[in-house]
Formats: structure tokens, sequence, C-alpha cells
């Protein structure tokens, strides 16, 4: 839904390079001129927060590495030399530490949003597709980021999650010794999952281009869940609506995230990952990262290895299957009366399985996370597809511009 | 129908499948070491084996060495382990094993010390069977090192080992 570029570059030298490569064009059809629906809130301003936080990641990653040790017996000193010794070391550590929570806080408001309002249901498919692939992405290097300070929690994190592929049958084994490098976690675990850590966020950057490239195939979904269809009345430009919008989000999502850095920094940590990783002692109680906690609930329910590592990763690729599940026709939870009530017990869903995933796994807390376990994929595989048959919708709005008016009725008529 | 005759085979088509071939087994080729460098290297399979003095262990008590990255349980079994050990019905267990397969002496268990579940170091004299209690996702194992209930597959992995003298084994 992309316009016609109108960019003509005012001086010659700037005429002379826009004939031999109209890179200037493309960024303003895509971030200037670019129409965005009128009606957007502001749960549209989370990719801008993630593109950002990406940014911010890569920056205080690569200074990072400019003073850590990918060795066993140097990596956890090293992180203390950043923490002591290092000019603002201990800000740019805390910086990516926390940073990689607050991507992740972004990450699943973004997919929240985009569950809320039908955000990945046709012509936006792919799309959606692009954006699981990127989660996918964000927990590899995330898991793989947590192992590198070589903390206990590192060491027995990267234990238990390397060891859920042995439960793959027949090369399971080969497979997490060839992971390894070795008999267990040891130096070259550390080693390659540093060099993969340095990889994948290049290769989110690259995936991140490919969702914003969709995005602007086929426009963005807004609020009400109806197609642009008169972009003079449906759509402002980009630039300076959104862009002043998404400027003002980020504001006040960087202030959420300096508190963590400057008053908080350790909160989402473990204390246990200042102790220097040990093989030969197990912490009393593992957890993951917090963002992971939902899936690692997930994985302890189901009472067998395999079953419960399918479970998790099911839980994800599932996913990719959601704008197929989905049989609704009406995008926008808006006018979904029922949906709306599942969704939001699918979101409580979500956050309990979070708190159990952090709990020791037994009595009560293996009941409660397999009954939340089947509501997770029951929301998926039986009521997405029932409710579009047997739900009742609210009358949706003709076109974008309507949904706005009948919203600000007295203000509209006004004019 | 007519047209069925138009396919026969060329010298060309089979230039083609030749080609084709040929760049296969050559990116297969140069593919492979990439794969194959994230294997254990000569330096890791190098320290495959390790000699313990186990005289020092008391009766009861459990002696943990490191073998290959991993911890291995020495365990000095009493009278009244042996025994609870040996008489518990087979066929009833998880990871059907008899004690006497797994063990060179009675008096002696040599396990390596990974849980069978995600591989976290299970703790000694604790669970329901005094035998090791895995905290992370609590597996109960034996004095024998046998799965009894929780969520681990199998029995902990018993290593390649031998009794050097009555007071050394070599694990590898």
């Amino acid at each position: 839904m992309s316009g016609h570029s109108t960019y003509v570059p005012s001086s010659a030298i700037g005429r002379w390079f826009e004939s031999r490569l109209p890179i200037m064009g493309l960024m303003h059809s895509s971030f200037v001129a670019y129409p965005v629906p009128r009606n957007l809130n502001y749960w549209w301003t989370f990719g801008a927060i993630l593109s950002f936080m990406l940014v911010a990641q890569i920056v205080t990653g690569i200074i990072l590495v400019m003073h850590y040790t990918p060795h066993v017996d140097y990596a956890f000193n090293s992180i203390e030399h950043i923490m002591r010794d290092v000019n603002w070391g201990w800000m740019i550590r805390y910086a990516h530490a926390n940073g990689a929570s607050m991507f992740f806080v972004a990450v699943y408001i973004h997919m929240l949003r985009g569950l809320y309002y039908g955000s990945y249901k046709a012509p936006r498919e792919v799309l959606w597709i692009l954006g699981v692939i990127i989660y996918l992405l964000m927990m590899a290097t995330g898991f793989m980021g947590y192992v590198l300070p070589w903390g206990q929690m590192s060491f027995w994190g990267a234990t238990v999650i390397t060891n859920l592929f042995s439960a793959i049958p027949l090369v399971g084994d080969a497979i997490t010794t060839w992971l390894w490098g070795g008999y267990s976690v040891d130096n070259p675990t550390l080693n390659r999952f540093f060099s993969l850590h340095y990889l994948l966020p290049f290769m989110i950057a690259a995936v991140v281009g490919l969702h914003v490239w969709a995005l602007h195939v086929v426009g963005q979904n807004n609020p009400a869940g109806v197609e642009v269809k008169n972009i003079e009345r449906d759509t402002i430009p980009f630039t300076p609506y959104a862009t002043l919008k998404d400027a003002f989000g980020l504001v006040l999502f960087l202030i959420f995230y300096s508190w963590f850095i400057f008053y908080t920094p350790n909160f989402l940590g473990h204390a246990d990952n200042y102790i220097e990783a040990n093989p030969l002692v197990t912490p009393a109680h593992i957890v993951p990262e917090w963002y992971y906690l939902p899936f690692y609930a997930i994985l302890r329910a189901i009472p067998s290895k395999l079953g419960g590592v399918v479970a998790m990763f099911g839980a994800i690729a599932i996913l990719a299957f959601l704008p197929w599940l989905d049989t609704s026709r009406v995008k926008s939870a808006a006018f979904r009366p029922v949906y709306k009530v599942f969704f939001w017990v699918f979101v409580m869903a979500c956050l309990g399985l979070g708190y159990l995933g952090s709990q020791p796994p037994d009595g009560g807390y293996v009941i409660a996370a397999r009954i939340l376990t089947a509501y997770y994929f029951g929301f998926f595989i039986i009521i997405m597809p029932l409710l579009g048959l047997f739900e009742k919708t609210k009358p949706v709005p003709a076109t974008i511009a309507d949904a706005v008016l009948a919203k600000n009725g007295a203000t509209a008529s006004a004019h | 129908m007519a047209s069925a005759s138009t396919t026969e085979p060329t010298r060309r088509d089979m230039l083609y499948i030749a080609t084709g071939a040929a760049a296969a087994v050559g990116v297969g080729a140069a593919v492979w070491p990439l794969i194959s460098q994230m294997n254990p290297d000569a330096s890791t399979l190098a320290l495959a084996s390790t000699e313990v003095d186990i005289s020092s262990i008391p009766e009861g008590g459990i002696l943990t060495v490191k073998w290959r990255g991993k911890p291995v349980f020495v365990r000095h079994r009493t009278a009244k382990e042996i025994a609870d050990v040996q008489a518990v019905k087979v066929d009833t267990l998880p990871d059907p094993q008899a004690d006497s397969a797994r063990v060179k002496k009675p008096e002696w268990l040599v396990v390596v010390g990974v849980c069978t579940h995600l591989g976290c170091v299970p703790l000694g004299h604790q669970g329901a069977h005094d035998g090791w209690f895995c905290p992370c996702h609590g597996s109960d194992y034996d004095a024998s090192g046998r799965i009894r209930s929780g969520p681990a597959p199998r029995n902990l992995e018993v290593p390649a080992y031998t009794f050097v003298s009555d007071t050394k084994i070599q694990i590898g």
C-alpha cells in the first residue's frame, strides 16, 4: 500500500546521488511519506521501541566484547573487571543485561497486541511468521548471552537447555555432544555460544528488515481491524504523526528501562549467577531468566522427558500457525466480545505459567501448571477455530475514518 | 498419448546430472569440516580416563571425582544399602536393571553424577530411597543409581571403569 515516493532532492548533489542510488527516496517513502492508519494507539509504538532496543543491545554488546574474555578461566572475572574497572562498565553491562529483559517486555507486548487486534490474519500471515522467527532468534540469543558471564545459573541453565536435545530419539546424545564440543558444558561450549551470540543479533536485524518490508507491502493493521480503503481519509503520513508518537512512547519506555538500570539493576537477574560456574555443584533451584519461565513451566508440566520438550517447542511453534487456526473474519477483539474474554484469560494463563516456572516442581505447582498448559494449547487449538464459527461479533465500522468518527463523534462533527 | 516420445535422454542431460552430482558432493565435502569441528576435539578426547584412589572413602561415603568435565560418584555402600537395592523387584522399575548388572563389587557403586533428565547433579543420601535426589526437577534415585520416580527416563549411567587394585579404580 506504499504510495509513490514524492521525494525530490533539493540539492544538485542530492539529485545526482538519487539517480544512482535512490536510498534517500526509499527512506522517505518508508519513514516520512508512508501512510499509517489514523487510528493507531500507543500499543503500536512497540515496533519502534523494539527497533531501538535491538540497536541498543548491539551497541552495548559490541562495547562489552571489547572487555570480555570468552574462556572458562577468565570469563567470570572479566565480567567483574567490566563492573569495577572499566570506565562506565557497570552502566554498560547493566544496560545490556536489563536491555535483554526490556527487549522481551516490549516483544511480549508487541505480540499480545497482534493477538488482540488480529494482526496475524490475511494479508499479514508472512509478516506474523517473520515475527515468530525473530522471537525464536531472540530467545536463542538471550539464552546464549546469559551463559557468557559463566556464573552458576549460566552454567546450569546451559546444561539443562542443551540437555533438552538429548530427548530426541536415537541421535539425541550425539547432538548434545556436538553442541557441547565435549562431554559436558565446557570451554568449547562457551566459545561457540560467544560466537553465535555475536552473530544472531545481526540475523535478527536482517529478519527485522524483512519484517518491516512485509509490513510496508501489506500496511499496518489498526485497532478497528479494517483495511485502509481511502488513503486520503484513512491515513496520515508517518512523519510527523507516527514518528512523534513513537518517540513519545519510546521516552516513556526509556524511563522504565532506566529505572531498572539505575535503581534495581539486579532485580531481574539471579543471585546465583554471581557465583562462578562449578560443574560439580548444581544450585538448589535452577530457574531460567524470567522471559522463558512460561515455557519452562510447560516443560516441567509434562511428566515425560520427550513429551515435555515437544510441548515446550510446540508452544512456540504453534504461534506460526495462528493465521490459520483463527477462523474469525473479524480481526479486532474490540468487536469480538467472547474472544476478548478468552484473550485476557490467555494473558492470565501466561502470567500464571511464568509464576509457576519460577517455583519448585512439586505438588500443587505441577497440577496448576498442567491446567494452565492445557489452556495455553486449548486457546490455540480449540477456542480459536471454534470461536470464529460460533461467536456473535459486533458490527465492524466500514472504514478507519468511520471508526475514528464514531469514537470522537462530538469533536469530529464540530469541524 | 502421442506426446510420449519426446523425452529421450540426451548427452546434455547426462552432463547436467553429472555436474549436479559433482556439485552436491563438493558442497557436502566442504560443509563436513564446518560441522565436524564442533564435535569434541583431540584435547578433549585425550582427557578420557582418570585414576581414583578409593581407600579413603568410609563405608556409607560418596566421593565425587571429575571425569570428562562431569562428576562421577564413587559410593562405598553399606551392607543395608546393598541388601535394600538387591531386594527390589527389577520388573517394577522404570528402567529395569538388576543391581548386580551395575556394579563390579557390591560394596562399590560407580555412576556418572548427571541426572538423565536434564543434566543436573543429584544430591547424595537424599530422597525417598536414600540414594540420590535431583533438586532440579525432582528425580529420585536409589542406592544403585536407578531411577525410582520423577521425570528422568533412565538410571544413572555407569561409566566404563576397572579396578586397578583393591584401592584404586580407573574410570574411562
